[in-house]
């Protein structure tokens, strides 16, 4: 019996022995695990986390950053549903998604394929198309003011000798958004054209190869081959177009602050507007909170999609 | 004959594309090398002069400040982004354990966010550090929002590094930080240097939040010092180009020598989804 019991209670002894080893190694692989991940943590969570939550919260109060916060519930949405200002800049942010959809992305694939294209001076158009992108955005803003100047600037001094009259492409209300998004347009195209680049990389060549023995001309083979297998890039380059409109500021700060009469007023601009200029702190943290907001809803919409179509195993 | 036509329709379109997307840039520079009555009596014509003046100019009303701490504040920013992103990514990547899809998406979805939706809380946060107005105040938003595409880029790297190499090096008895520092660190030097131009080159460029952090002069970086040229030269046009192509030249130095690191490290993280 006795030495029944000693064989169980060393079994038992055993057991405890290493099951307090595997918790400490746990404990230790859990401990090692937070000292990589912490510093970049606690930076992203004090910077990107918090923020966004305090953004919330502020929404809510009135407040011009310095005296007391007054809570005024959902006021400051209600006001800003009610806000002319507010519409007319989500409706030009609009705008930018389309000039993107429809003139950067189809831009940005025509110089893509031109890179492919049979052609000599390839490295000089690819290196020349690349340097818009690389450029700060204060840097474009100024210098296409300057080639928008309506008397010293490069565009009328063109059109002058073609016979055109002086357009005043920053200050006329109708022109000037679209005059942004021109710049806009200049600037970011390259951006897509590297995207579809990489796309056009991992088409094989094979498939060209064999659409030729069938006869396929260039029409034939673009339409059938290079676009459905750009599809995905295409998709790609979508979302970060609507993302990209949110994000986008600086162009317009620098070129038109907004102006004229709110004409090229976009989201960025006006919450900053509201929050730096009128500190009225909360109700442009309404704004900014709405357009955290729209991109999420933008974000978890594509993702969705993306999951029934992966599901659906169809890439298109 | 329709291949001879094809291909000078292709030459021209490439062409067209070439002085659409270049001639900005000539314009700038060729602005920037004019002395003020020449511009203002011939501001179409390019390069029939080269006036070095502007040069010493811009430099004398403060481009020099400006330039050192855009150097101080970006190549920091981007070290201290390169160290916390690859620690960040080697756990996530390689090990597991509860949490980690939520951390990773946490940090991927800074991708997505427009950076006005923070900006109040941090201009407060910088406030109540002691730190707005400084250059400092830069450093930690600067971090903060190069971890998303960094902590994306260097996962994907390190989950294809074969697990073979760190088992060897498990079994010598080496600890997770000797095994990260010797393995792993080395064999994502590439994706190192891809996370080091892209956020070189986006943090130079950098521009609402030295907007809403920094006020005076002395303390701002290119891009605001560029903003405050724009109203001291409003006159002398070619000044301020000068002062915009020397702060355009240390990128297009590093695009010049690494071309192919640049554009794909631009697109990366777009790329590889």
């Amino acid at each position: 019996m006795t030495t029944d019991i000693t064989l169980i209670d060393s079994m038992e002894s055993k057991e405890t022995k290493s099951k307090s080893k595997i918790s400490r190694q746990k404990l230790r692989k859990t401990i090692t695990i937070s000292l990589f991940i912490a510093p970049a943590f606690i930076v992203y969570s004090l910077y990107v986390i918090y923020p966004i939550l305090a953004t919330l919260n502020y929404s809510f109060f009135d407040w011009d950053g310095v005296s007391d916060k007054v809570f005024i519930g959902l006021d400051n949405y209600i006001t800003m549903f009610n806000d002319d200002i507010f519409w007319v800049s989500l409706k030009n942010n609009i705008w930018i998604v389309f000039a993107s959809v429809f003139i950067q992305i189809p831009l940005g694939l025509v110089m893509a394929l031109l890179l492919f294209a049979p052609i000599r001076g390839i490295r000089l158009f690819n290196g020349v198309y690349f340097i818009p992108f690389l450029m700060s955005t204060v840097a474009v803003g100024i210098l296409w003011r300057l080639m928008y100047d309506p008397i010293n600037g490069a565009i009328n001094q063109g059109i002058n000798l073609l016979g055109f009259e002086n357009i005043a492409w920053l200050s006329e209300q109708n022109i000037a958004i679209f005059s942004v998004l021109m710049v806009i347009v200049w600037q970011f195209s390259p951006f897509y054209m590297i995207l579809f680049k990489a796309g056009i990389v991992g088409i094989s060549e094979e498939m060209y190869e064999a659409a030729e023995i069938d006869g396929a001309n260039y029409f034939q083979k673009f339409m059938k081959i290079t676009l459905p297998l750009l599809a995905p890039t295409i998709v790609t380059s979508s979302i970060l177009a609507i993302v990209g409109s949110l994000k986008s500021f600086d162009l317009f700060y620098i070129m038109t602050g907004g102006g004229p009469n709110h004409g090229t007023e976009i989201l960025g601009t006006y919450m900053y507007k509201q929050a730096f200029v009128n500190y009225n702190m909360g109700y442009g943290s309404a704004v900014a909170f709405i357009m955290f907001a729209l991109a999420l809803v933008v974000v978890v919409i594509i993702q969705s999609l993306d999951h029934y179509r992966k599901k659906k195993g169809d890439y298109l | 004959m329709i291949s001879i036509l094809k291909r000078s329709l292709l030459y021209i379109l490439a062409i067209v594309l070439l002085l659409f997307t270049g001639y900005p840039f000539i314009y700038m520079i060729s602005t920037a090398l004019k002395s003020q009555p020449q511009f203002y009596e011939a501001p179409f014509s390019l390069f029939t002069s080269f006036n070095l003046e502007n040069v010493q100019l811009v430099f004398e009303m403060g481009l020099t400040r400006y330039f050192t701490n855009s150097v101080l504040i970006t190549v920091l920013s981007v070290l201290a982004v390169m160290l916390f992103a690859s620690m960040a990514s080697y756990p996530l990547s390689r090990m597991k354990f509860k949490f980690r899809g939520v951390v990773y998406l946490l940090f991927i979805a800074g991708m997505m966010l427009p950076i006005h939706a923070t900006l109040i809380p941090i201009f407060k946060l910088t406030q109540s550090m002691g730190l707005y107005d400084s250059l400092w105040a830069l450093l930690g938003p600067y971090i903060a929002f190069s971890l998303p595409i960094s902590v994306f880029i260097l996962t994907q790297f390190m989950a294809e590094i074969p697990k073979s190499l760190e088992e060897a090096a498990e079994l010598d008895g080496a600890s997770h930080f000797s095994i990260f520092g010797r393995v792993i660190l080395p064999m994502v030097t590439p994706a190192l240097m891809t996370v080091l131009i892209y956020n070189f080159i986006h943090l130079w460029n950098e521009f609402v939040f030295a907007l809403v952090l920094i006020s005076t002069s002395e303390r701002m970086t290119l891009p605001l010092g560029l903003q405050n040229f724009k109203g001291e030269f409003s006159v002398n046009i070619p000044g301020l180009m000068t002062a915009l192509t020397l702060a355009s030249i240390p990128v297009l130095l590093i695009y010049l020598f690494s071309q192919e690191k640049v554009t794909t490290g631009l697109a990366g993280g777009a790329v590889k989804e």
